[in-house]
């Protein structure tokens, strides 16, 4: 056993106690919205730690991750649009008077969310490179307009939710609770992506995202593997999704355009590709980055897009990689 | 009967505009192997440009020429600025790259011209009918937009099958390090063959002016279609970026203008309306899955 911690393990660590104990911190010192901008900096990490399952790993340039953050939102709006409105969601084979308890919600959101993913894996998947990104991307536009033609769930306006999703023991309308859930759902992601990197199943991942045609050739039809992998990442990002619901307690079809799938891709590329808890960072740093520079102009994008060009060209192996100085990365 | 007429035309007049922006769009793919999420911006400095001149000068022709001029000069800069450096790079790097060129363009033209979209005016002369046939009146601007789209699919044509430089494409298409061991400048014929689709995307811009509302973001829209264009018909392939072109216009036409009726016959109207809503939306996104699974590499892959 190695005593000594690596740099990487540190910063892990450190994060970790970080984010753990912002709450008491923020509270204490009197900036209660501090926990508001955490949570969704945790929620978007979670969903960017997810596309980097794709992206770091797989090679597979999904450009449609946000149609999962968007359905797993749309699950929690529209589960609760029948809980209140009169009107059942379904009555056969039962009846299902829709829900506002998160034990069936969140879990029935991220299942949605991985139904879709299967779908829209299991045809793209069938194409490489190029055409998947475009592939994803169309997808996640058709959803988007469907979701927009949805007129009993608000169309284009979107769904505004009455109150937050109960769960037994937790208030969620307390900003300390729901940033617990939302850190939670967080970890537990984390730890079970970063065992599933390091298992069979993702060493053929990695060697799909590698070379395709050799794992091929030893026989092993990565086909299948590819595309549990997406549905694992479609459904964690509907997981995300159904948070971000509950914390704006407001779901539009905007959650599942194409412009969040590109920041969720950012955060991942800003983080360090193919490195699960860089996303983390790169989440933060992209909106604090959005935050800061929306104080000072409304034209922030027009400083967000350069820096982005410049990040690409110039830094390629992300803020995890330059901290942890963890040269040989990106496996 | 004359409906149908009219809405094939509307199809038609959509599917050159899809065309000229794929057409430019699947060289860049094929050629330089790069994927340019940035190309609808071309689109939307050129309806920019040309809105603008078009209002103070009142010639449409001017408007044209400036709208053209700039989305290739645009489109040179953009490839020796950034483009060139990602040209061996992951497609992931090019996707990041050019999402950020987006929204510095998206944003840079809210600073510009402000958030309210424009109004382009059908240039005098051409915002009449002409009766094609009895009983079927169609606006002069959408015929001269079909004309001026098939002259140009014309010219392509010419310059690819006959002209050097078009030769060089092709060849560049099949092998680059080849063209570029046999003593072509690869350099300024990437930066050429992107400015060509540059001047393309900004050519379909302005003649969609007057058509649609010219605002901030409206590349993204068209950029999208414009990849499912590509998708349907083979990277790389103007053959399949005409075939696609005219596919996807029809369908999302034909579709919007005659499935609400169509299901009207076995929907009550109120279940109907709403079905062909959303289906018709979607359409050609299903038509894309379909061919897909029918044939992956779309209908006329490039190579091999």
């Amino acid at each position: 056993m190695n005593l000594l911690m690596t740099r990487k393990q540190i910063i892990i660590i450190s994060v970790a106690l970080f984010l753990i104990f912002l709450p008491p911190v923020a509270l204490f010192g009197g900036k209660p919205y501090l926990l508001s901008l955490a949570s969704r900096i945790v929620i978007y990490a979670l969903a960017a730690a997810s596309l980097d399952l794709l992206l770091g790993y797989g090679a597979m340039i999904s450009l449609g991750h946000a149609a999962f953050v968007g359905v797993g939102a749309y699950a929690v709006g529209i589960l609760h649009f029948h809980s209140t409105a009169a009107e059942p969601l379904f009555t056969w084979p039962f009846l299902f008077a829709g829900s506002n308890n998160g034990l069936v919600v969140l879990p029935l959101a991220a299942l949605t969310a991985a139904f879709a993913a299967l779908i829209i894996g299991a045809l793209s998947l069938r194409t490489v490179g190029m055409h998947f990104i475009m592939i994803t991307l169309a997808f996640a536009q058709m959803l988007y307009y469907f979701f927009t033609s949805l007129e009993k769930y608000g169309g284009d306006d979107g769904l505004s939710l009455a109150a937050r999703n109960t769960l037994p023991g937790l208030n969620l309308g307390n900003p300390s609770h729901f940033y617990y859930l939302c850190l939670a759902a967080l970890f537990v992601f984390l730890f079970f992506a970063y065992r599933l990197v390091g298992s069979r199943f993702g060493l053929v991942i990695r060697g799909a995202g590698n070379n395709d045609r050799r794992i091929k050739g030893l026989g092993i039809h990565s086909y299948h593997y590819k595309l549990a992998v997406f549905v694992i990442a479609g459904g964690s990002a509907g997981l995300a999704g159904a948070l971000l619901a509950n914390q704006t307690e407001f779901v539009t079809p905007g959650l599942m355009h194409w412009t969040l799938s590109g920041e969720l891709m950012v955060m991942v590329l800003l983080g360090g590709l193919g490195t699960l808890f860089g996303p983390v960072l790169g989440a933060a740093v992209f909106l604090l980055l959005e935050e800061t520079l929306a104080m000072y102009t409304e034209h922030w994008m027009v400083y967000m897009g350069p820096f982005l060009v410049v990040t690409v060209i110039f830094a390629k192996r992300g803020l995890f990689g330059f901290l942890a100085g963890d040269k040989g990365k990106n496996g | 009967m004359l409906l149908v007429i009219e809405q094939l035309l509307n199809g038609l007049q959509l599917g050159i505009t899809l065309f000229l922006m794929a057409a430019g769009l699947t060289l860049v793919f094929g050629i330089m192997q790069v994927i340019n999420l940035a190309h609808g911006s071309f689109y939307m400095i050129g309806a920019y440009v040309g809105a603008t001149v078009a209002a103070h000068t009142g010639s449409f022709l001017l408007a044209m020429l400036a709208a053209v001029g700039a989305a290739a000069l645009v489109g040179c800069v953009v490839e020796i600025l950034v483009l060139r450096h990602l040209y061996r790079r992951q497609h992931l790097d090019q996707v990041l790259a050019t999402f950020g060129l987006i929204m510095f363009f998206n944003e840079l033209i809210r600073i510009v011209w402000g958030r309210q979209p424009l109004f382009m005016n059908v240039p005098a002369g051409l915002n009449k009918s002409i009766e094609l046939l009895p009983g079927l009146p169609y606006p002069t601007y959408r015929l001269v937009v079909i004309a001026v789209g098939l002259l140009v699919a014309l010219f392509l044509w010419l310059m690819f099958a006959k002209t050097k430089v078009g030769m060089q494409i092709r060849a560049g298409s099949s092998n680059r390090e080849m063209i570029g061991a046999l003593g072509v400048n690869i350099n300024l014929l990437y930066t050429l063959v992107f400015g060509l689709g540059a001047l393309l995307a900004g050519l379909a811009g302005v003649m969609a002016g007057p058509i649609l509302a010219v605002e901030p973001g409206m590349g993204e829209s068209i950029l999208i279609l414009t990849f499912v264009v590509i998708v349907i018909g083979g990277i790389g392939s103007i053959r399949g970026a005409v075939a696609g072109a005219l596919l996807v216009g029809m369908v999302d036409t034909l579709g919007r203008a005659f499935l609400p009726s169509l299901l009207r016959t076995i929907l009550a109207t109120a279940t109907a309306d709403s079905v062909a809503a959303s289906l018709s939306s979607m359409a050609i996104y299903i038509l894309m899955a379909a061919i897909l699974v029918w044939k992956p590499r779309g209908l006329f892959p490039a190579h091999g």
